[in-house]
C-alpha cells in the first residue's frame, strides 16, 4: 500500500476559538466511528492543529476514502506516503518513486513545498525544495517546474521521526461534526427533497431524527421500507437516525370526511407539523426540518407555507426553500438518495389529493375548517403519537 | 390467520422439495460433470428429475432442457428457434395477451428483422382462430401462444391452433408457454402437436430459479448461452442440481394422484367463486368453474382501488395480487383485462386470487369474511 497515513484538513471548525477542542474531539470521534466499518486498524491523532489517520494494518484504500468522505467537518483528505527513513538521499528516491506511482503520465508541471517541523533535520527547507526539484527533473525530464500554478503541488514534511510525502487533496463533505449543534426532527417523505434537507442540516453539525407518516392501507409496506432505506442512506452521513413511523390514516380520513376537499393537503400538513413537534418535544429535538421548496407544489406556495407554519412553535428549517428542483436533484444524486427517492410508491401526500387544491389558502378559512375537527381529532393525534413505531436507522 | 392466495405468482414448496434441495446442497453437492463417485451421485439427481418430467408429458428424456425458469424457457424457445430457422422464413405469430417474457423477446426479434403478428383475443380471452388461419403464411416459422392466461385463467385452444397450423404450414413450429398450465392440465405435446413447451418449477410448489423447456427432437434450435457444452451444448453452465432435483421432486408429488389434486383445486376455486359473487359490487372476470384454469380467480370490486384493497387485505394476513397493476403509471399493462372486456372503471379495481395445494376452505371463508368488513369502509373513503 502506497499510503500509510491520511492528513485530515478541516475548515470551519478551525475558527471556533476556545471551543475548538470540542469540535476537534467530535470530529475525531466521528472519524473513528466511520472507520469502524472499514476493515483494518487505524489510529486517529491530533497534532498541532491537524488530524492524522494512520493505518496500523493493511486496509482497503477506496473503503477508507469513501468512509472519510461522509464525515462532516472534513474539508480535505490528503493520502500520505510516510517513511521513517530520514536520510536525504533516500528521501529523493522516495519522492521519485512516489511521483511515478501516483502520476503515470509525467507530462505535468510541479512544485516542491518542503517543511521542517523538526528543525534539527540537517537540510533546510529552501534547499530541500531545490534539491528535490532537481532530482525530480533529472528522473523525469518531461516534467517541468511551475511555482505559481503547478499541476502537482508536492509537499514534503519532516515531523518527528517520520517524513510525509503528499500531493493529492480529495475533497471531504465540509460542514461541521454532527452533534456539535443540537438535534432536529426531519419530516421525511419518500420524495427527493426531504432526504436532501436532512443531509444539509446534518452537515451543519445537527443530529437528526425523523418522522414519517404512514397511511395503511392507502400506502404500502414498500413505501415505508423506502423511507427506512432513505433514512439509512442519510444516516451514513448524519449518524444514527431514530425514525418515528406515525400511523396517519385515521386523522387523514377524518379530515377527508370533515373538511373541504381542496383544503385537505394544507390541513393534513398542519397536523403533520403538530405531531412532529410533539415527538420533537418528547425526544429532545429543538427544531423541525422539511424539504419544502417555494412553489414546487400547491402546498408549497408562500401562502401555503405560511398556513402550514402557523401551527409551529419550534423553528422550522427549510434548507432547500429557494433551490430549483434540479439543484435538489443534483445533491440527491451526489449523496446517493436519488435512486431510492424515485421508486414509484404512493405516499400519503399523493393519495386523496384534490384535483384543484387551494394554492392561496386564507389562514382564517383554514382555521375555520379545521375547527370542525376539534373534539374528535385530539384523541386521534394522541393515539397516533403514542402508537408510533420507532426504527433505529444506521 | 394467514391466507396466501398468490400462487400464480409463486408457491410454497412441498416438504419433499425442501428436503431434496437441502440434501443436494449439503451432502450430494458435487459437480454432476465430475468423474468421481460424488459427481455421479449428483448426476443421478438430474437424471431422476429428467425422467420424472419426461414421464409427466409422455415425451423422451432427451427432449427436456433445464433452464433458469419460465422466462429463460420462453426466450430460448423464441430466439433459439427463430435464429436457427431464419432461412426458412422471418414471420412469427403470437397473441396480445402474452407474458412479457414472450413479448420482449419478440420485440428483440423484430429488431433483428423478423415480422411478428399479434393476434387479438375475444371477450372470453381466446385468440381468434379465424384470424390465426388468415395470418399463417408460407414464411411463418413459429407460432407462440400461452396455454393458460396468468391474469384471468383463460385456457387457449392449443389443439385447434396446432391443427390449423399443421394444415396451413406444416413446417412451422408451435411453442406453448405452459407456465400457468403445467401441473394443472394433462399436457401431451405429441398428441397435442406442441413442438416447444415452457415450464417454471416455482408455480408447482418447486424452487425458484429453475424450469425447463420441452423441445421436440426434430426441432432446430440454437443455444442462448455458450460455454462448457453441458446439456448437449444447448445450455452451457453447471447444472443447477438443487433446483433441478427440487423441480423433479415437485413434479413427482404434483403428478401423484394428479386428478384428485386438480379436483381439489377446482373445488376451492368454485367455492370461492360462489362466496365472492354473493358480495355486493363484486364481478368475476375469470371463466367460471371448469371453463377456466383451476387456480385463477379474477374479481373486480366496484368503488375500491385494487392496490388499496390489496394492502387492506395484507393487514389481515390475506395475500393476493392486483392482477394487471394498471395504475396510471403503467397504462400498458391492463391489456388482458381490457381484452377480456373488463369495464374501464373496474380495471383499477381488480384483484387476482390464485390458489395452490396448500389452501383450504377455511382460508376462503376467512378472506370473504374480512372482505365483507373492509369493503364498506374503503368504499366510504373512495377518491372524490
Amino acid at each position: 500500500m502506497l499510503y500509510q497515513s491520511f492528513l485530515i484538513k478541516y475548515a470551519e471548525i478551525g475558527t471556533k476559538g476556545k471551543n475548538r477542542f470540542l469540535f476537534e474531539d467530535a470530529l475525531i470521534s466521528h472519524i473513528c466511528h466511520a472507520l469502524k466499518r472499514v476493515e483494518g486498524k487505524f489510529e486517529v491523532t491530533k497534532d498541532a492543529g491537524r488530524i492524522y489517520v494512520t493505518a496500523l494494518t493493511d486496509y482497503d484504500y477506496e473503503d477508507v476514502i469513501e468512509a472519510l468522505k461522509k464525515v462532516f467537518g472534513i474539508a480535505w483528505i490528503c493520502p500520505m506516503f510516510q517513511t521513517g527513513d530520514r536520510d536525504f538521499e533516500a528521501l529523493k528516491d522516495h519522492v521519485i518513486r512516489y511521483l511515478d506511482q501516483v502520476y503515470p503520465d509525467k507530462n505535468r508541471t510541479f512544485k516542491v513545498e518542503a517543511r521542517r517541523a523538526d528543525k534539527r533535520y540537517p537540510v533546510p527547507s529552501e534547499q530541500m525544495n531545490r534539491d528535490l526539484g532537481e532530482a525530480v527533473l533529472e528522473a523525469y525530464p518531461e516534467m517541468s517546474v511551475n511555482v505559481h500554478e503547478p499541476d502537482i503541488l508536492l509537499r514534503v514534511e519532516v515531523r518527528g521521526n517520520v517524513v510525509n510525502i503528499y500531493s493529492e487533496m480529495i475533497p471531504g463533505p465540509g460542514g461541521m461534526p454532527v452533534g456539535t449543534n443540537g438535534k432536529a426532527m426531519l419530516l421525511l417523505s419518500g420524495g427527493i427533497d426531504s432526504p436532501v434537507a436532512g443531509y444539509m442540516v446534518a452537515r451543519r453539525g445537527v443530529r437528526i431524527d425523523a418522522v414519517y407518516f404512514h397511511a395503511p392501507p392507502y400506502t404500502s409496506e414498500r413505501a415505508k421500507q423506502k423511507v427506512v432505506d432513505l433514512a439509512k442512506l442519510v444516516s451514513r452521513y448524519s449518524g444514527p437516525i431514530d425514525l418515528h413511523v406515525v400511523n396517519f390514516t385515521d386523522i387523514q380520513m377524518l379530515i377527508y370526511e370533515t373538511c373541504p376537499h381542496e383544503e385537505l393537503t394544507i390541513i393534513m400538513r398542519r397536523y403533520m407539523m403538530r405531531i412532529a413537534e410533539r415527538i420533537a418535544g418528547e425526544t429532545g429535538s429543538l427544531a423541525l426540518v422539511t424539504g419544502e421548496s417555494i412553489g414546487q407544489v400547491a402546498s408549497q406556495t408562500v401562502q401555503s407555507l405560511a398556513a402550514t407554519n402557523d401551527v409551529c412553535t419550534l423553528p422550522v428549517f427549510r434548507p432547500v426553500i429557494a433551490f430549483d428542483k434540479q439543484e435538489i436533484v443534483d445533491i440527491s444524486e451526489r449523496i446517493g438518495t436519488y435512486e431510492t427517492s424515485i421508486l414509484p410508491y404512493e405516499d400519503c401526500c399523493t393519495i386523496f389529493v384534490a384535483k384543484h387544491p387551494v394554492t392561496k389558502p386564507v389562514l382564517k378559512a383554514i382555521r375555520k375548517s379545521e375547527a370542525k375537527l376539534f373534539g374528535t381529532v385530539e384523541e386521534l393525534v394522541e393515539t397516533a403519537v403514542a402508537s408510533r413505531e420507532v426504527i433505529r436507522c444506521g | 390467520m394467514q391466507a396466501y392466495f398468490d400462487n400464480s405468482a409463486t408457491t410454497r414448496v412441498f416438504d419433499s422439495v425442501k428436503d431434496i434441495v437441502v440434501k443436494t446442497m449439503t451432502e450430494d453437492y458435487a459437480n454432476p460433470a465430475a468423474k468421481h463417485r460424488m459427481g455421479l451421485d449428483a448426476e443421478n439427481y438430474i437424471r431422476d428429475a429428467r425422467a420424472a418430467i419426461a414421464a409427466s408429458l409422455r415425451v423422451r428424456e432427451k427432449e427436456i432442457l433445464f433452464t433458469s425458469g419460465g422466462s429463460e424457457s420462453n426466450n430460448m424457445a423464441l430466439i433459439g428457434t427463430a435464429m436457427a430457422n431464419r432461412r426458412a422464413g422471418n414471420h412469427i405469430i403470437s397473441s396480445n395477451i402474452e407474458h412479457p417474457s414472450v413479448y420482449n423477446p419478440l420485440g428483440f426479434l423484430e429488431e433483428q428483422g423478423f415480422e411478428v403478428t399479434y393476434l387479438p383475443v375475444d371477450h372470453a380471452g381466446h385468440i381468434d382462430l379465424a384470424q390465426l388461419e388468415e395470418s399463417i403464411r408460407p414464411e411463418t416459422i413459429l407460432v407462440s401462444v400461452m396455454y393458460v392466461n396468468n391474469e384471468v385463467g383463460t385456457v387457449e385452444p392449443v389443439e385447434e391452433i396446432s391443427r390449423i397450423l399443421r394444415r396451413k404450414n406444416p413446417s412451422a413450429l408451435f411453442h406453448v408457454d405452459a407456465i400457468q398450465a403445467y401441473g394443472k392440465y394433462e399436457i401431451r405435446p405429441q398428441r397435442q402437436g406442441i413442438d416447444l413447451l415452457s415450464v417454471s418449477a416455482h408455480k408447482i410448489h418447486g424452487p425458484k430459479g429453475v424450469g425447463f423447456l420441452y423441445i421436440d427432437s426434430r426441432v432446430k434450435i440454437r443455444p442462448l448461452i455458450y460455454g462448457g457444452g453441458q446439456q448437449n451444448g444447448l445450455r452451457s453452465g453447471t447444472e443447477n442440481v438443487p433446483g433441478v432435483a427440487g423441480m423433479g421432486a415437485a413434479v413427482k408429488e404434483m403428478f401423484t394422484d394428479h386428478r384428485k389434486k386438480i379436483d381439489a383445486m377446482y373445488e376451492l376455486k368454485i367455492y370461492a367463486e360462489e362466496r365472492l359473487s354473493k358480495l355486493p359490487g363484486v364481478t368475476l372476470n375469470n371463466p367460471l368453474g371448469r371453463a377456466g384454469a383451476p387456480q385463477v380467480l379474477s374479481a373486480s370490486f366496484e368503488g375500491v382501488k385494487s392496490e388499496v384493497l390489496l394492502h387492506a387485505l395484507e393487514e389481515r394476513g390475506i395475500y393476493v395480487s392486483s392482477g394487471s397493476a394498471c395504475s396510471s403509471n403503467h397504462p400498458g399493462l391492463s391489456g388482458t383485462l381490457k381484452g377480456v372486456g373488463v369495464r374501464r372503471e373496474l380495471l383499477d379495481s381488480t384483484l387476482r386470487f390464485s390458489f395452490g395445494l396448500f389452501n383450504t376452505k377455511e382460508e376462503i371463508d376467512y378472506a370473504v369474511g374480512e372482505l365483507e368488513k373492509v369493503l364498506p369502509v374503503l368504499r366510504r373513503f373512495s377518491r372524490k
